[in-house]
């Protein structure tokens, strides 16, 4: 694909959708600077080395994790299904949906559900999936893809809301963000309460438990989990960790960067079905565990980091190309700095060869991101590798390589462009269409440096 | 010539090769290593036997000492050359603050004038505190912190070029926290952000001034 310039073009120029992009990354970029400041939390740096470090451990040795994760699964009467497509993970759903009768499945937050585009599988064969999630549920009835990693529906406004609801629910215009909430809930508890399956992504999969981690602020995903009679989590490979007890460092940064809480609301740790004597939870629990071009990564050691990713969305919030262009200009549902780097390396780098071009490079999504990822370096690389591929501008750096390495010439070439900077073509024109060029000097320092020595 | 102008009068005999040109970043960004490679290996025989090498740019001074090594990976005799160079290139304000240990220049610069943090410079560099502080002692200067100080202005080499759009998106708004300042200066370690600024705030009708931070470091106003 090429650079969507036209979609671009409209939201850079869409005045209300700018001022919601840029108000709320703000606030959670703002709010998460605040929790990690060093006087609130003076061991931040300690935290993200010491996750960085369980990730990369944990990829390293991947598939030691992974069989010991099913193992504990299947001790505590779970099941673990590997799927290495998106379309394997759905037909497993489909499979059991029809197995157990199920005509209604409830669904939480799940990035991997819309990576694989679960519910357009599942509609395509009658089954109907409800997300439960507000926001998600919101873009659901709207037809539309999440905007953002953590905050789906970040873009609209609670006008955009009301227009969604009257025409979706039949229900009366309400502008007031609380009844909205009331509204969805009222219609999601019936949901709840009919399903046949709930499907939930996971944060986190804590290899020696063999538990699935669910954090969420709405108590959605704890429902979704818990009422139905059959729970399935899905999640990509690289959401494990070795042991429960590494949660801690983990849940004391995903919070705090992705929205600047400590904690969130509820965490869920779900190891298996209900038990002989307990009241709820489902009779039965399993765990999709998903590849969709993970593996293929895994095997790139020098981009395998990009598998370390928490999902906290900080590096959207805190990109100034994200907080411009938003969320629905990127390909995939995967957007921001996080995007442009797993969307080439997941789907293939053909598509859309742009993407890692599209970068300042300025490095504010590496600062603040909780496991440390390089992006910036990750982009360079990805870069390297689309011009290797398809080298369109080579025969310009060489020129340019010539020139760098003749001073002489450069120098000339370099008193001639002065004179020339009033010229309208390719890279000026594109220039001059967004700001002015700037007064050109009289000399060049060459120039000025010649006279002075005299 | 500013920063000439501050390292002579601070007693340093500076020198100016002719032969210079380049840091090879506008290649190393774009994919090219070979080319870049090219450039690179030109800069290090141009300055291999300088003492000290001062950079007025962040994003030049960072291309040499965070990118080289990577740049000649599997060239042992190049990053030989590297390792040996690296740790005698700083950037202007780097250079005065942390090697020649001077914050008082004697300037006076009698302006409102607000800062711009270059992204290569704050995030490579770790310069946050030498530009301020350097500011700090400038006579007759205020310096107000604008909300978005470290926000990329948005240029990004080729980036401004091919995504002339969002880059000038990103310069406007910008430009909108350095006009709310009220500043009547705006104060970079960076000639590519200046230029990108300068472009922004002419465009948008606004009369602040873009200047160097040696250019302020030189002025006896
Ligand atoms: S790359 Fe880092 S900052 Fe971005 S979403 Fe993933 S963990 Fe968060």
């Amino acid at each position: 694909m090429r650079v969507p310039e036209a979609a671009i073009r409209k939201t850079l120029a869409d005045a209300n959708l700018q001022l919601a992009i840029y108000t709320n990354t703000g606030r959670f970029k703002e709010n998460r600077s605040k929790a990690v400041a060093a006087e609130v939390l003076p061991e931040y740096q300690e935290l993200r080395t010491r996750a960085a470090a369980i990730k990369r451990h944990t990829l390293d040795f991947l598939d030691v994790y992974l069989l010991q994760f099913e193992s504990a699964v299947e001790a505590h009467g779970g099941k673990v299904i590997w799927a290495s497509t998106g379309e394997e993970a759905a037909d497993f759903i489909l499979k059991l949906a029809k197995e157990r009768a199920a005509s209604l499945i409830v669904k939480s937050k799940s990035m991997t559900s819309e990576e694989i585009d679960l519910n357009e599988r599942l509609a395509h064969h009658e089954l109907e999936a409800v997300e439960t999630d507000l926001g998600e549920y919101i873009l659901q009835l709207a037809g539309q893809k999440p905007f953002h990693i953590v905050a789906p529906a970040i873009h609209m406004t609670r006008n955009d809301v009301a227009d969604v609801f009257t025409e979706k629910l039949g229900i009366e215009r309400d502008t007031v963000i609380e009844n909205q909430a009331m509204t969805a809930r009222r219609v999601l508890r019936e949901k709840f309460l009919a399903a046949g399956i709930g499907v939930t992504g996971a944060n986190f999969l804590a290899a020696d438990a063999g538990a699935v981690v669910i954090v969420e602020n709405e108590g959605n995903a704890r429902l979704s989990h818990s009422a139905p009679p059959v729970h399935v989590a899905i999640a990509g490979i690289e959401k494990l960790i070795p042991r429960v007890r590494d949660l801690g460092v983990f849940l004391d940064l995903l919070g705090r960067s992705a929205s600047g809480q400590a904690l969130t609301s509820y965490t869920s740790i779900v190891s298996g079905p209900k038990r002989a004597g307990e009241l709820d939870g489902p009779e039965e629990f399993y765990v999709v565990l998903l590849d969709a071009g993970r593996t293929k990564l895994l095997a790139d050691k020098e981009k395998r980091e990009s598998l370390q990713c928490i999902r906290c969305g900080a590096c959207l919030n805190a990109c100034p190309v994200y907080r411009k262009i938003g969320g629905h200009n990127y390909p995939w549902v995967y957007s921001g700095p996080i995007g442009k780097v797993i969307t080439p390396q997941f789907q293939g780098r053909g598509k859309d060869p742009w993407l890692p071009f599209a970068s300042s490079l300025c490095g504010a999504c590496a600062e603040v991101c909780p496991v440390k990822i390089d992006i910036p370096g990750l982009l360079l690389q990805l870069r390297r590798e689309a011009v290797a591929a398809d080298p369109a501008d080579r025969l310009l750096f060489r020129a340019w390589a010539w020139l760098m390495t003749r001073p002489a010439m450069y120098g000339m070439l370099a008193r001639i462009g002065l004179r020339f900077s009033g010229v309208e073509m390719g890279p000026l024109a594109a220039w001059r269409a967004e700001r002015d060029f700037p007064a050109v000097p009289e000399k060049s320092f060459r120039a000025l440096w010649k006279e002075r020595k005299k | 010539m500013a920063m000439v102008d501050v390292l002579e009068r601070l007693g340093f005999t500076v020198e100016f090769r002719r032969e210079q040109t380049c840091c090879a970043q506008p290649a190393f960004n774009s994919g090219y290593h070979t080319e870049a490679r090219t450039v690179a290996a030109h800069f290090l025989d141009t300055f291999g036997d300088a003492d000290t090498i001062v950079v007025p740019s962040g994003s030049c001074t960072s291309m040499i000492t965070h990118h080289y090594a990577e740049l000649f990976a599997g060239d042992a005799k190049r990053q030989q050359q590297v390792r040996e160079l690296t740790p005698r290139v700083f950037e202007f304000s780097q250079f005065l603050v942390d090697v020649a240990q001077f914050d008082d220049l004697g300037a006076s610069f009698p302006h409102k004038v607000t800062y711009h943090d270059s992204c290569h410079a704050l995030r490579e560099l770790g310069l946050k505190d030498a530009p301020r502080r350097l500011l700090g002692k400038v006579r007759g200067l205020e310096l107000v912190e604008m909300g978005a100080a470290e926000e990329c202005c948005g240029f990004g080499g080729l980036f401004s070029v091919k995504f002339a759009p969002i880059s000038g998106a990103m310069a406007r708004t910008k430009v909108e926290s350095i006009v709310a300042t009220g500043a009547t200066h705006v104060v970079s370690v960076d000639s590519s952000c200046l230029m990108q600024l300068r472009g922004a705030l002419a465009r948008a009708g606004h009369r602040i001034e873009t200047v160097h931070l040696a250019e302020v470091l030189a002025s006896r106003g």
